[in-house]
């Protein structure tokens, strides 16, 4: 990644960008794929092209994908186990007289 | 599942470690996606980058073949549909370049490859596209057989491919329709025109049916590419649901794909057809089918003609950044 990030004279180093789309006022935007471009402009530019050719978008983003800090997915466990057995956190655990209908 | 196969020594390394192998194969049993940071044998890792980078350039190079008619179109309908095709081809490739790098080879590696004769592309273009019936019939039958690939690599193991093919399919699905819509419109005009539309048909069918690579005994690693869900089907599988489709679809139209064995199964309900000049497909793989140097000379000559515009916007982007640089210096 950091190899890609660097930035020198020459366009084999153009640094790669991760695109995300709004597909409609109201909506997150959403990853989509990625692109190289020299800067954060031409990358705009591309992502319009690429991504958008019909009419998926309403508003784009790039961001450089060297400033992505992902989670290791070797943590996978440590990290999202523990939420598994939690089923008290979802609304469907708890029993009601079936009199309320609505709650 | 422990399989005997994976636990070869691969070409670029030595055997890799069982537990991670019996992992990695009860994972894709499950259906489950191999995502670019999760353990994958190297064998996997190299056939997914040569297969992906293939694809890639395959859509490169297919802008080739119709790029040739965009002045030429007979209509501006006709035109801008070829337009938006061509640009879709290029779209295309962009994508499957992004899911190769996933793997850990940088685009600039994949184009030197391809541009130094070291990487392959679909052998279907280096053929010629001489009349505008061949526009048809490229998008008819070489997409149509496209298609018929990339539908079960949607469900590819390997979730960066898996997610290009999808969008690709979606994307792809009218350059199918224009293409058959463009022949049947040829098949119903005039006698000359239907006989240009045989002519493409005559010309396309047989290395269409070459699209899906050498038959079943003849690919050694379709075992192994199935076992790890990158195919879904073989060759021959593929092919032959091709063919199916095809034929009626021709029929319907008035035209008649170039086999004399080709005759109905009612038993199994498929069309059986002829022996495929495997001569002729070899030939054009090892570099002398009609276009082959032409196309290569293309992409030379563009990506040669091109260097001075990335150049520009490699030296426009380093300006701006050190002006951003002094003004904030300055404050």
């Amino acid at each position: 990644m950091s190899e890609r990030g660097e930035r020198s004279g020459n366009e084999r180093d153009w640094p790669l960008f991760e695109v995300f789309i709004r597909a409609r006022t109201g909506l997150h935007h959403r990853h989509c794929g990625s692109l190289h471009a020299a800067d954060p402009e031409m990358a705009l530019a591309r992502a319009r092209d690429v991504y958008t050719r019909r009419g998926e978008g309403t508003s784009i983003w790039v961001v450089p994908s060297d400033s992505i800090h992902a989670s290791d997915p070797a943590d996978k466990d440590m990290l999202f186990e523990p939420a598994m057995s939690k089923i008290y956190r979802h609304p469907s655990f708890y029993d009601l007289p079936d009199d309320v209908e609505n709650m | 599942m422990y399989t005997q196969g994976l636990n070869q020594a691969v070409e670029d390394g030595g055997p890799e470690d069982a537990e991670l192998l019996a992992r990695f194969q009860a994972k894709i049993d499950r259906e489950e996606k191999i995502e670019p940071n999760d353990w994958m044998p190297k064998a996997y890792r190299q056939t997914l980058i040569r297969q992906i980078s293939q694809h890639a350039h395959s859509e490169i190079v297919g802008m080739l073949p119709e790029g040739n008619w965009l002045t030429r179109a007979p209509s501006l309908r006709r035109k801008a549909i070829l337009l938006a095709k061509v640009q879709d081809e290029g779209g295309h490739g962009l994508y499957l370049y992004a899911a190769a790098e996933t793997l850990g080879i940088s685009r600039a590696e994949m184009v030197d490859r391809l541009l130094e004769g070291r990487a392959r592309y679909s052998s279907i273009f280096n053929y010629p596209t001489i009349t505008w019936a061949d526009i048809g019939a490229v998008g008819w039958l070489v997409d149509g057989a496209a298609i018929m690939n990339q539908i079960p690599l949607c469900r590819c193991s390997y979730g960066p491919y898996a997610r290009a093919m999808i969008r690709i399919c979606k994307e792809e699905s009218f350059h199918q329709r224009q293409g058959y819509e463009a022949m049947s419109r040829l098949a119903e005009g005039t006698a000359a025109q239907k006989r240009m539309a045989q002519d493409a048909l005559d010309r396309w069918w047989w290395p269409s049916l070459m699209m899906f690579g050498p038959s079943d005994a003849d690919s050694p690693h379709t075992g192994r590419s199935m076992r790890w869900k990158i195919k879904r089907f073989t060759n021959d599988e593929l092919r032959q649901k091709f063919v199916d489709a095809t034929v009626p679809q021709a029929r319907l139209i008035g035209l008649e794909p170039p086999d004399p064995e080709l005759r109905h199964d009612e038993e199994s309900g498929h069309w059986r057809f002829g022996e495929i000049d495997w001569t002729e497909f070899n030939e054009v793989l090892a570099g002398n089918g009609p276009c082959n140097r032409e196309r290569m000379a293309a992409r030379r000559k563009a990506h040669a003609e091109g260097a001075w515009v990335r150049e520009a916007a490699t030296a426009h982007a380093r300006k701006k950044r050190s002006r951003m640089a002094m003004a904030a210096a300055a404050e």
